[in-house]
């Protein structure tokens, strides 16, 4: 955490796309119309040729991804998550995900850090529609170091990946020299034994500040970043389960269908335990600045604790 | 078109037709009316046209077809056993739960087929992308897209449609398989898609209208679009549902349905008739 570097994970993410498309001629990047907003800009401006804008047609987008992908490219297709996850739905789920197409989904402006643009754009459903399609991997990076790493181990896959970013610049918690990210495979970040909070994007920098909140009220919670929501990592969760005996989950998404939803049914049915889970619930957003949004919606360290102590209190 | 040629394609698509009965009367269900409408087309193409090779089904540097209208499975697979993709036998597994003949197409379970289609509107998008692929990656290969008069009430295939001509994809040809009916009754009474060409000609496209069971007019018509440079192709090919079978022929209501064994009987000998007339 001596770190204070703040940066969104949507800038990471074209980034990433500029510095993989310079060492893979085969990396194609497709966007509708929102190449400045999701950071593909970067990648159009170095790679022209290789950056296609599909206009405000995110259906349309989806298939020629597909298309493309068939012929041999790697190929990010980019929107916000809303459009990407929930307007082509159908067409990631029939023209990508059923014929498993090497198509990675480059979702930005996931979740209600949003802010100001209000309910319409805030999607906080769209880890529930991509984890319920069959072989779609999904990643949701906890910050920027991760974010690219993210980006460059999807390009080594081949099939369908949806990226998870966010619009809000969130604080760096990896250490770019030494972080291995490998998907489906969680990372403790810190030990505890009373419960463990499971957090997932730009909630486990909250996890951890709520570990803090914990620790002065004698409460010891360990902190695992699950950037990979599929394939889970059950055996991280078992093991947790079984050490603290409750967990906490935290994500920036609908608690219905998400993150907390898929921990939950690898503790029901496996090391039953309680699990209380932190996100936005069953409501849409509203206008307001990025970081009052998660306050009002209760996605901060604060309800975090909050919830560690009704689950270590459920506690047998 | 030569004589000759046209007489085998008229006997190659005869043939094709008695195997899309044999499909659907054996899967007892599936979608006769439309597969009979779009068979001499997708026979032209597979027989006469298309640089495919069946025995090398992945080779890079292929046309390719997309079955936007994926309902019509069985008239693609008919098309590509007679080509030799898989044996003629196999038809009769159309919808088998142990079958590779999916109700519509897999790119996944059949070889040949290039790309997964069915919902209706999404196959012309993935049509861009392998056309644009092409172009990408300096290729001369082709791609051809299949719709139905439908399935074009869907958005999707307008988004397609305005991309593929801002793109200049004149490596892509689409068909309209105009038969005239959907699932509940003539496209014209449901939502006319009416004028088609000059809604494609408004989206930037080269229009070429033609009978889609006139083997010189389909001939002309695909000779044309691969001449024609600069934007895609549509060819808008008038139709008849159920095309082939007397009591089939623009009836909305064999759309969806198989024939029981009487009719089975009574369209075989039809086609058996017509083909024995054709190879005379």
């Amino acid at each position: 955490m001596a770190d204070t570097v703040k940066m969104a994970t949507r800038e990471a993410y074209g980034n990433a796309l500029v510095e993989l498309g310079g060492k893979n001629d085969k990396v194609v990047v497709l966007d509708a119309d929102l190449a400045a907003a999701t950071k593909t800009g970067s990648f159009k401006k170095a790679f022209p040729e290789r950056f296609f804008d599909t206009g405000i047609a995110e259906s349309n987008m989806m298939g020629v991804a597909a298309g493309l992908a068939t012929t041999g490219y790697t190929v990010f297709a980019s929107s916000f998550a809303m459009f990407a996850a929930g307007r082509a739905y159908e067409q990631v789920r029939n023209s990508i995900g059923y014929p498993h197409l090497n198509v990675k989904i480059g979702a930005t402006h996931a979740g209600i850090s949003v802010g100001e643009d209000g309910a319409s754009h805030q999607c906080c459903e769209d880890i529930a529609l991509m984890r319920v399609v069959p072989g779609m991997i999904v990643i949701n990076p906890a910050d920027d170091v991760e974010a690219r790493a993210a980006v460059f181990a999807a390009a080594e896959i081949d099939g369908p990946v949806y990226l998870r970013f966010g619009r809000l610049a969130v604080e760096r918690i990896n250490n770019p020299d030494t972080y291995k990210f490998e998907i489906g495979k969680a990372v403790t970040l810190c030990e505890g034994s009373d419960v463990t909070i499971c957090a997932t994007g730009l909630m486990v920098g909250e996890a951890l500040k709520a570990k803090e909140i914990l620790a002065n009220e004698g409460i010891s919670a360990a902190v695992i970043n699950f950037h990979t929501i599929k394939p889970i990592d059950k055996e991280a969760i078992i093991e947790a389960a079984k050490k603290t005996g409750a967990i906490v989950t935290a994500e920036e998404h609908s608690v219905i269908g998400g993150f907390g939803a898929a921990v939950a049914e690898v503790v029901c049915e496996s090391v039953p335990v309680p699990v209380v889970r932190v996100g936005v619930e069953d409501t849409y957003g509203r206008s307001g600045p990025a970081v009052e949004m998660l306050h009002i919606y209760g996605l901060d360290a604060e309800n975090i604790a909050a919830k560690a102590r009704i689950a270590v209190g459920l506690k047998k | 078109m030569d004589a000759v040629v046209r007489k085998q394609l008229k006997i190659k698509a005869c043939q094709a037709r008695m195997g899309i009965i044999e499909e659907v009367f054996n899967a007892k269900s599936g979608h006769p009316g439309g597969s009979l409408s779009c068979v001499d087309i997708l026979t032209y193409l597979y027989f006469q046209h298309m640089n495919v090779d069946p025995k090398n089904p992945k080779w890079e540097d292929r046309d390719r077809l997309v079955l936007s209208k994926g309902h019509v499975a069985p008239a693609l697979y008919a098309v590509m056993a007679l080509k030799g993709y898989f044996p003629v036998e196999e038809l009769k597994t159309l919808r088998k739960s142990d079958s590779m003949l999916q109700g519509h197409p897999s790119m996944k379970l059949t070889p040949g087929v290039d790309m997964s289609t069915g919902s209706l509107g999404q196959g012309i998008s993935t049509a861009c992308g392998m056309a644009l692929g092409a172009k990408l990656s300096n290729k001369n290969f082709r791609v051809y897209a299949i719709l139905g008069d439908g399935e074009i009430q869907e958005g999707q295939v307008w988004e397609a449609a305005m991309y593929a001509s801002a793109k200049g994809l004149d490596n892509l040809v689409a068909v309209v398989d105009n038969n005239g009916l959907q699932i509940d009754g003539k496209i014209s009474d449901v939502n006319s898609p009416y004028p088609i060409p000059e809604k494609f000609k408004a989206f930037g496209w080269n229009v070429i209208e033609i009978c889609a069971h006139s083997f010189d007019e389909i001939d002309a018509a695909f000779k044309a679009a691969a001449e024609f440079k600069g934007k895609p192709s549509v060819i808008v090919a008038t139709s008849t549902k159920g095309k082939g079978v007397s009591f089939m022929e623009d009836q909305v209501s064999w759309h969806g349905a198989a024939p029981n064994a009487e009719q089975y009987e009574q369209a075989m000998s039809e086609l058996k008739a017509a083909l024995a007339e054709l190879e005379a």
